[in-house]
């Protein structure tokens, strides 16, 4: 178990916390037994296409926070997804009834003289300028490659301008050569908040912390009728909101690849009990966490009450679907405990899993609990998964396999992958708010999205036939995992 | 000065992957972080082409590579790509992590080179310019590198030029900017290496630029480099038209001085303009009506937050051949200090009756204060990037995207070059208008 530590500055990558990995080709049942027993070993690949990166991450935390600046310290490229992010702010103050702004980010602009007289000058005129332009309650400070090879001493000068300024002036590192696992970028980002911006806890409130993305509110309802109030925290989020976190009663991960950290962290520094089950997906999923909330909380009979109620609506909507989707096959894409979930959700349909790529595997999560483990749930209540790879987004695994499985559907959790499956004919569904299909009614509104995708081949019908391919012909008649390898370089830092 | 961006409109020195991906058939390799090749591509991409986005072989240096060097990792990503990537043309860009520690990338490419490989590099680590500036090292990484190989004896094709015009993906119209200005220039008799896009024949076009009988630059400065190095090359004399032709009257005038430039036929450069101009003012003409009558108002001062080539090409075109009139106009682009001036002296002289007041600022965000406090009742039209709409909304603004990021619309070949081109901007920009009534 990783013990949260707030004194450094910086967060421990994943790999080196929790012992995750980016290559691995098997089973998922081999993945979750060598994870449990300690032997989970890193590969790497002799030929990789582009990842993402940690500070593509943090800021994806970090720029949706109200009252927050972000400064990125960086040649002006790495400020390429600060509109990306400003996209998905704004379609969210739409949903949210909020006024139409625009998120203040700035780039510090890093040259080349400033790669050999240091650029922290640059940053502190840089955050000075941003604080008079906005007068915002916080500025972040996200690092990159080139500031941190230089060595810049970006903590100081957070440090130094904190006492200026009089707002927290707070660095979050997330360069993206630290880590080889993108998602450490939530961590840091988190790390930042918790370190800097949580406060102690005076008194507890009815609270209950939903670590997430910019997902539909859908807890209101499970936990109003309950008595409690569910706060979506990070995007949205104020800094006086945030500042409140410790004081709630529970944390909820809407996808543990996200929130582990400021879930552990919560727990561990102040106490905030963490919701350790995996996330509610799948009927066996849903029962299962909400149980475990029903205990948190000390509600356990309005639960037990809820779930018969549930399952009396939805299990036989579920069975007609069933009739339906049984023995369709499908392939998977995802970030990884939103992929597990997603295995869950599919065989719960009927559906056959012929396979995932699935981003990167944390074999623990920060809380430390093997009960975390969606995967391994997933693989105990439905059974064993073939093809399971791990694979950060190497677009080349996944086509070589898709054409060898040849599934009747894709899933895709992430951008950038639903167009192989399309060009070579498979109807493909990208699912954006992750909040869709979780709990009961996830299950249900999951089912349709699949009928309906399943049933839309015109589309990748056409575009099979009019695509070219960049993969050469030798390479779709290799072994997709020829080019990973368990002797390459995988020292841990 | 200080030079940090709010709003940043354009990439870093490895954004010019965009470049190669724009070339038929070409793929980029990275020498580079794990996350540049999507950032870029979030600002710059819209649709991965055939070997872009998240197709990117790249070496995602990690910590390992910064402590004992990465380039034993390049070499099994080059040697990868050459297996799985089914291109015609390779070319290594490094990042700012290999650019700072100092991979010796000329050495490893080399070995292919030598190979007789199809690949080139170049060093883009992000800090050393923009992808304005970069763009034009590429293109001449890749012609000094590849393309001179194939170079067969001095003889010139009369009638064949290479165009150097927009930066594409920099220019969203890139694609269709590029097929009008091959368009128009075939229209007066030339051969055209477009070199990117869908009207290029790809690398078996680029294989003949050493034989044109001139090169054409239509930018302010991005790719005027190339041209100099060219003519110190290969001894091709260039022609520079210092911005975009957006309509009739500035298209005609760069096919004049393209025309005069190579000595073209007099009967069919003039027959072309007379059909093509003849057409567009029928257009014109056919909606001068609009334009005058249409009482419940249309734009009547625009400012500008485009690239210097944009910038002035639609300054000239909006005030003279649509009568509205230029507020400030605010150029983006980095321009190099040595420019400036040629710049300043277009803006200067932008109509025989009158000048336009300009800034060079890369930080949009200042921009965007100045105009907010620039009061003035007239109806207002912003032809700017994404970031504009709450800016445009708030001081009651049309706003027409043309500049990166543009987010909020979706471009195929829709193109605002030429003559073709100035009537879409008629139609984009009065559509615009007409749309925020009830």
């Amino acid at each position: 178990m990783s013990k949260i530590n707030l004194n450094p500055a910086e967060v421990q990558t994943r790999e080196s916390r929790l012992g995750s990995i980016t290559g691995f080709n098997g089973t998922a049942g081999e993945l979750v037994g060598c994870s449990h027993a300690g032997t989970l070993k890193e590969s790497d690949r002799s030929f990789s296409q582009c990842m993402g990166c940690s500070s593509g991450n943090a800021f994806c935390q970090l720029s949706m926070i109200q009252d927050a600046v972000v400064v990125n310290h960086a040649p002006v490229g790495c400020a390429g997804d600060f509109f990306t992010f400003n996209f998905v702010y704004r379609v969210g103050q739409m949903e949210r009834n909020l006024p139409s702004v625009i998120g203040r980010y700035f780039n510090t602009n890093i040259e080349e003289q400033d790669t050999i007289f240091g650029a922290t000058q640059k940053l502190a005129s840089t955050i000075r300028e941003a604080y008079e332009r906005v007068h915002p309650n916080v500025i972040f400070i996200t690092t990159s490659c080139a500031s941190g090879i230089i060595g810049d001493d970006v903590e100081g000068v957070a440090t130094d301008l904190t006492e200026e300024l009089g707002i927290p002036i707070i660095s979050c590192f997330c360069e993206g050569f630290k880590s080889k696992i993108w998602t450490t970028g939530f961590d840091a980002a988190y790390h930042s908040i918790v370190r800097k911006l949580v406060k102690p806890p005076v008194k507890k409130s009815n609270k209950i912390n939903i670590v997430n993305f910019w997902g539909s509110r859908i807890f209101d309802e499970l936990l109003n009728p309950l008595g409690y109030e569910a706060d979506y925290i990070i995007p949205f989020s104020t800094t006086a909101q945030l500042a409140h976190i410790s004081e709630a009663v529970a944390t909820i991960q809407i996808c543990p690849t996200l929130g582990t950290y400021i879930g552990a962290a919560l727990e561990q520094v102040y106490g905030v009990p963490e919701i350790k089950s995996p996330p509610a997906y799948g009927i066996a999923g849903t029962d299962q966490w909400l149980r475990e909330l029903g205990k948190v909380l000390d509600r356990q009979a309005e639960i037990e009450e809820l779930i018969v109620k549930e399952h009396a609506r939805v299990l036989p909507k579920l069975q007609e679907y069933r009739e339906k989707l049984q023995g369709k096959k499908a392939y998977l894409t995802a970030g990884a405990a939103h992929g597990h979930a997603l295995i869950a959700l599919l065989r719960e349909l009927g559906m056959e899993v012929q396979g995932a790529a699935i981003f990167h595997h944390d074999p623990i999560y920060d809380n430390g609990t093997a009960t975390s483990d969606a995967l391994a749930h997933a693989v105990k209540t439905y059974g064993d998964v073939p093809n399971y790879n791990v694979c950060n987004k190497q677009a080349y695994e996944l086509v070589n396999v898709l054409n060898k499985i040849q599934p009747d559907i894709m899933i895709a959790r992430h951008g950038g992958m639903t167009l192989w499956g399309a060009k070579l004919g498979i109807p493909t569904l990208l699912v954006g708010d992750e909040q869709l299909s979780f709990g009961y009614q996830g299950v249900l509104n999951y089912a349709e999205r699949i009928l309906e995708t399943l049933d839309n081949k015109e589309f990748v019908i056409n575009l099979a036939k009019h695509s070219t391919m960049p993969y050469t012909k030798w390479w779709l008649e290799q072994d997709p995992f020829s080019f990973l390898r368990s002797d390459l370089n995988v020292k841990v830092y | 000065m200080s030079k940090f961006i709010e709003q940043p409109r354009y990439s870093c020195a490895l954004g010019a992957q965009q470049s190669v991906i724009a070339i038929k058939r070409a793929a980029p390799i990275l020498h580079s972080g794990p996350g540049c090749g999507d950032k870029i591509n979030r600002l710059l991409g819209q649709g991965e082409g055939y070997a872009g986005g998240n197709t990117v072989p790249c070496t995602n240096v990690s910590e390992f590579e910064i402590v004992f060097g990465g380039e034993a990792k390049l070499g099994n990503v080059i040697e990868g790509a050459f297996k799985v990537i089914d291109a015609d043309l390779y070319v290594v860009l490094t990042g700012c992590t290999s650019d700072i520690i100092g991979d010796d990338i000329a050495q490893v490419t080399s070995t292919y080179q030598e190979q007789d490989k199809p690949i080139a590099y170049v060093e883009t680590g992000g800090f050393k310019s923009n992808n304005y500036v970069s763009h034009e090292t590429v293109v001449k990484g890749i012609i000094d590198q590849y393309v001179d190989k194939f170079k067969v004896g001095s003889n010139k094709i009369t009638g064949l030029v290479n165009v150097f015009a927009t930066i594409p993906y920099q220019d969203a119209f890139w694609n269709g900017n590029l097929e009008e200005i091959k368009r128009i220039l075939e229209g007066i008799g030339l051969r055209v290496n477009i070199l990117f896009g869908a009207e290029s024949q790809g690398i078996e076009e680029w294989k003949t630029i050493p034989q044109a009988q001139f090169n054409i630059v239509v930018n302010a400065w991005a790719g005027l480099g190339i041209a100099k190095h060219l003519e110190s090359k290969y001894g091709t004399p260039y022609t520079h038209f210092p911005y975009l032709p957006i309509g009739g009257l500035e298209t005609t005038k760069f096919l004049r001085q393209v025309a005069s430039f190579g000595g073209l036929d007099s009967v069919t450069v003039d027959a072309f303009i007379k059909k093509e101009e003849e057409k567009f003012y029928m257009h014109i003409e056919r909606m001068a009506d609009f334009m005058l009558e249409f009482r419940y108002g249309l734009p009547r001062r625009f400012y500008t937050l485009l690239d210097a080539s944009y910038a002035i090409g639609f300054s000239k075109y909006l005030l003279n051949e649509l009568g509205i009139l230029p507020a400030k106009q605010f150029i983006i682009d980095d321009t190099p200090l040595e420019i400036q001036a040629e710049i300043q002296e277009q803006f200067k002289t932008i109509s025989p009756f009158r000048s336009a007041e300009i800034s060079f600022n890369i930080d949009a965000g200042a921009i965007q204060e100045e105009i907010r406090k620039d009061g003035s009742k007239n109806r207002a039209l912003i032809i700017g990037s994404a970031w504009e709409r709450d800016l445009a909304k708030d001081i009651g603004a049309d706003l027409l995207i043309v500049s990166v990021p543009v987010a909020y619309r979706l471009i195929l070949n829709c193109g605002y070059v030429g003559y073709n081109g100035g009537l879409r901007v008629i139609e984009d920009i009065y559509g615009k208008s007409l749309d925020i009534y009830r």
